[in-house]
């Protein structure tokens, strides 16, 4: 058994690919090893910006001796066919074996392989792995590059490292040759370093300024930036995705604290914290109360003779330039108003079919009040939803948004605060764009509901009315994510309105209005999208959709909930058995009603005049009792009990559906389940006397109809 | 500093070229980087290129945003292994010490879609400043590069201003005799500010623009893709005036840089075209 050690080197390999690199790595030379019939003990994996690092504990020094045979022509065959087998084998014919195979003899190629050296496995293991590496962007480099065959990996590799237990594993890729040598610290240590042994190796490039293993890198500067912070008295702002980013960076992290002019913190914290980490890769620092502080740690590569004065003394510098322009930004743009800023809309194009910004906002602005005005958005301030819809988009013309897009709305809030907008107003602007995807804070401030609500609806409805929809991965205005927000506004909010009469408002003026029922179908999609992170099946969601009249969303959740639970339980199983039992007698049965059905639901009869539809379940019940009396036969036992309980279930249910009681009316339902089960037991449907199946198939269609009414069984798989 | 540069990358082999006398964006455009970065001879330059970015413009008002400024480039055909080297080592000629100063190659690709042209490399910071974008080019006017070069792009003003201390780049000391940055170019930025986004006459430029592309196809035509492709760069620059001026919608931007982009990419094709016989009878592995 020996270990194996194995390093790329190369240019700087971007921080973001490193730690999918070590993964693929680990993943390729697994498989190599597996495809060669070898077992690795304990693997581990490092990577620096300029190398990655495996490290393969106990392999063997041979593979196993493996037999393979192939089964061929029986004896007597054509001297072809034999050919043929023994080319395909790579085998001569006098190696064949014959064998007695169900009385026939019959040839046999039998192959003996034998155990490789393990050294050779890896010397073609290597080449194999850096030609098969999937890095997401990769490059050629030098003067091989002339044909276009030439290699590729993501920046220049540089030397390739290959110790099996003492031996060096001799291989040559993209005219690198393979040997026992390493580099060290790009400044701290110049010339070769010579590995003898596997354990040597960390050890070895530890003296040499270089930390290869990662995750040590990660928590020294973890350490080293909290102690500086703690030093200075100060409380670092914990960044997972800048510590891995910084040991991305360095080989020899060295976290270094800075400062800048208080002054700058007029600015708002935001535009501080993402200079300095998006622009310079910072970590930042609160005061002991909790506020940001003036001080910034960055992360340098060196351990610099001057114990880092100058390289703190650069870095200042460039912050305080990086916020010297945020600052100008930010005086610039509150010299003028937000309202002021928002002139400049008009000359921003939304779409060319939908105008521009500008145009947006107005549309944005009336639906808002709309929606305040409907109650549909309570306890919400009509005139300020609508002032909030109009400032809304202002900051996208600022300085400050034009420098840091993605601060779009934070800006626009400060600015709005800055000018003495009422903090409603204000809000609503800094989180309009709430809930940006699943996941993000839903807003539940009444003016800042109004005005994202309005904001989505209307690029949601114009897209579609434009016929910009999403199709398969495209997705490019975003519509998902609309109708993502939209559904999270209603369901948080439990805003109560039909998704026809919200299309409908938001609907532009001039374009189709057929784009509702996409939209409509569009948006019951995202719910169940929605819904499936929450557990819900899709199938409940369907099996209420068909029910629910105009797309009350909060009632048809509660009601996708209560159904969801029913089928799970014991009895919403069994009652789900007896409807798609029925549903099938009636389906083969092609049962439509029997002959003289008018007559009982007709004009004739003075309560089928009434037409409310929670009436009439009740009605229904009322007459079939009614009717009960007109049956020519004396009814089953069970029969009867079916009837009965149809009679009281039904009323309850419509009740319970009216009073949004989901859970009462599925207790409704589940009072049918002994009777149908009963039925079906001991009543033959399709009885001789006509008038019996007759009855009875009426009898399956009552109860399917009653169980329709709180939710389409039919859709629900199982 | 630039005279240090220049020896040094004298020394290394490079040809010392002058600007190009044009209006270019960047470095990039001068024909010593664009075409001969296509092609299989080896090419090793080094040059100035005074760049203008119109949009950039801040009437002289902003420490370090200018419509006109200077690059130092070096472009190396094939791309030599120990490129990082040679560049670190230009580093340490103008005064950069590497174990004083934190360098680092942080990732940043290049793409010039009116180039038709993309590398992948880094920007050099130097204590968190971006001192040098160092790239590997991969494609130049739509064509993989065969071989790859290297391009290392010094931005001069942002270097100076370093190496003196200063956080003005108006203050920067020109001569070492009292004459700053400003003197030179103060009054230039203010002025050249206010043509690019008040003054410059839009319908001129727009005329400007047609004739451009009008005599790019006429050189095309002639064979001469070299002067096609000037006329290319012309055509680049009256568009960025035009945005500057704020006369191009969204919509038509693209438009306009899809226009850009066919002339050089039609000037690069021409250009490979012309020489492809040549290149092929004195390398014949290499395929266009």
């Amino acid at each position: 058994m020996s270990d194996f050690l194995l390093e790329l080197r190369c240019e700087e390999i971007p921080a973001r690919m490193q730690k999918g690199a070590r993964a693929d790595l680990e993943k390729l030379f697994r498989s190599e090893l597996s495809a060669a019939g070898v077992t690795p003990g304990e693997i581990v994996v490092w990577s620096t910006p300029r190398r990655l690092a495996l490290i393969a504990r106990d392999l063997p020094e041979q593979t196993e001796a493996v037999s393979e045979e192939a089964k061929g022509p029986p004896e007597g065959a054509p001297d072809q066919a034999i050919d043929g087998f023994c080319r395909k084998n790579g085998v001569t014919r006098d190696q064949l074996e014959l064998r007695d195979v169900k009385g026939r003899a019959t040839y046999f190629a039998v192959k003996n392989i034998p155990g490789r050296a393990v050294k050779d496995v890896l010397a073609e293991a290597i080449p194999a792995v850096i030609r098969a590496f999937p890095w997401p962007k990769s490059m050629r480099w030098g003067a091989a590059s002339l044909s276009s065959e030439s290699g590729r990996w993501v920046r220049p590799l540089s030397g390739i490292l290959a110790l099996f237990g003492d031996d060096l594993v001799e291989c040559e890729v993209h005219g690198v040759t393979s040997g026992l040598v390493t580099a060290g610290h790009r400044f701290h240590h110049s010339g070769d370093i010579t590995i003898g042994h596997v354990d040597n190796y960390q050890e070895k490039l530890r003296a040499c300024h270089v930390i290869v293993d990662h995750a040590e890198r990660e928590a020294l500067i973890r350490d080293k930036a909290q102690s500086a912070a703690r030093n200075a008295g100060l409380v670092l702002v914990e960044d997972e995705g800048l510590v891995v980013e910084n040991a991305g960076l360095t080989e020899w992290p060295v976290p270094l604290l800075g400062r800048f002019d208080e002054a700058f913190l007029e600015v708002p914290p935001e535009v501080i914290q993402l200079s300095a980490r998006t622009n310079q890769k910072y970590f930042i620092c609160n005061d002991a109360s909790g506020n940001l502080a003036n001080a910034f740690i960055c992360t340098a590569n060196i351990e610099a003779a001057d114990g880092g004065a100058a390289i703190v003394a650069g870095n200042e510098k460039v912050l305080a330039a990086r916020l010297a322009d945020a600052r100008f930004f930010w005086d610039v743009d509150r010299k003028k108003s937000l309202a002021e800023h928002a002139e400049g809309l008009k000359r921003i194009t939304f779409h060319e079919k939908l105008g521009t910004v500008a145009d947006k906002v107005e549309r944005v602005a009336k639906l808002a009040r709309w929606l305040v005005e409907q109650d549909i958005v309570k306890g919400a301030d009509a005139q300020q939803a609508e002032q909030a819809a109009r400032l809304s988009k202002a900051d996208l013309v600022t300085e400050m948004v034009g420098e840091f897009p993605e601060l779009q709305g934070l800006i626009g809030g400060y600015y709005a605060a800055a000018e003495g907008l009422p903090e409603a107003v204000s809000d609503a602007i800094r989180d309009h764009y709430k809930p940006v995807g699943q996941g993000d804070d839903v807003p539940s401030a009444p003016v800042t509901i109004a005005v994202s609500l309005a904001d989505k609806l209307d690029t949601l409805v114009g897209f579609f009315q434009i016929d910009e929809k999403p199709t398969g991965s495209k997705d490019p205005f975003a519509l998902r994510r609309a109708a993502i927000g939209i559904l999270s506004l209603i369901l948080e909010n439990d805003l109560r309105a039909f998704m026809f009469d919200l299309i409908t408002a938001a609907a532009h003026p001039g374009k189709t209005s057929e784009a509702g029922r996409e939209i409509a179908s569009f948006l019951i999609e995202r719910l169940k999208v929605q819904q499936r992170d929450a557990n819900i099946r899709h199938d409940m969601v369907d099996a209420v959709v068909a029910v629910e009249q105009g797309g009350d969303n909060v009632r048809m959740v509660k009601r996708i909930a209560a159904l969801q639970a029913f089928i799970g339980s014991e009895d919403g199983a069994n009652l789900l058995a007896g409807y798609k039992r029925a549903a099938n007698i009636l389906k083969k049965e092609d049962w439509h009603g029997e002959e003289g059905e008018i007559s009982r639901t007709g004009e004739e009869d003075p309560l089928a005049m009434v037409d409310d539809p929670d009436l009439a379940p009740v009605i229904r019940a009322k007459m079939d009792e009614r009717h009960l009396e007109d049956l020519s036969y004396e009814p089953d036992d069970a029969e009867k009990a079916l009837m009965e309980a149809l009679s009281k279930a039904e009323p309850r249910a419509a009740a319970a559906v009216a009073a949004e009681d989901f859970e009462g009316a599925m207790a409704a339902l589940a009072s049918l389940r002994a009777p149908i089960d009963d039925f079906f037991e001991n009543v033959t449907v399709n009885a001789d006397d006509p008038a019996k199946r007759a009855a009875r198939l009426s009898l399956l269609d009552r109860f399917r109809a009653a169980v329709h009414n709180v939710a389409d069984f039919s859709k629900i798989d199982g | 500093m630039i005279l240090a540069l220049h020896n040094y990358w004298s020394e290394q082999g490079c040809v010392i070229l002058q600007p190009y006398d044009m209006r270019v964006g960047a470095g990039t455009f001068h024909t010593a980087t664009t075409l001969r970065a296509l092609g299989p001879e080896p090419w090793n330059a080094a040059f100035v290129q005074p760049c203008r970015r119109p949009t950039d413009g801040r009437y002289g008002e902003n420490p370090n945003r200018l419509q006109h400024y200077y690059q130092y480039q070096v472009i190396l055909k094939p791309s030599p292994p120990d490129l990082q080297d040679l560049y670190l080592k230009s580093l340490e000629v103008i005064g950069i010490d590497p174990l004083k100063h934190d360098i680092r190659f942080v990732e940043d690709d290049w793409e010039s879609p009116t180039l038709g042209a993309w590398g992948l490399g880094w920007e050099v910071w130097c204590d968190g400043m971006e001192v040098t974008q160092f790239t590997y080019f991969q494609q130049m006017g739509g064509y993989d590069c065969k071989p790859v070069a290297g391009e290392l792009t010094y931005g001069l003003e942002r270097l100076a201003m370093y190496i003196q201390n200063v956080d003005n780049v108006y203050d920067l000391d020109f001569n070492g005799r009292g004459v700053s940055y400003g003197d030179v170019f103060l009054e230039n930025e203010k002025q050249m500010s206010k043509w690019n986004f008040e003054v410059a006459n839009t319908d001129a430029l727009f005329d400007l623009f047609g004739k451009a592309e009008a005599e790019c196809q006429n050189a095309l035509q002639a064979n001469v893709p070299i002067a096609a492709y000037e006329q290319a760069i012309e055509a680049s620059h009256i568009f960025n005036l035009l945005q500057a001026r704020g006369v191009i919608s969204v919509q038509e931007r693209a438009s306009y840089m899809g226009r850009v982009r066919d002339l050089a990419r039609g000037s690069c094709e021409a250009y490979m075209a012309k020489e492809k016989d040549r290149w092929i009878s004195a390398y014949p592995e290499w395929q266009a």
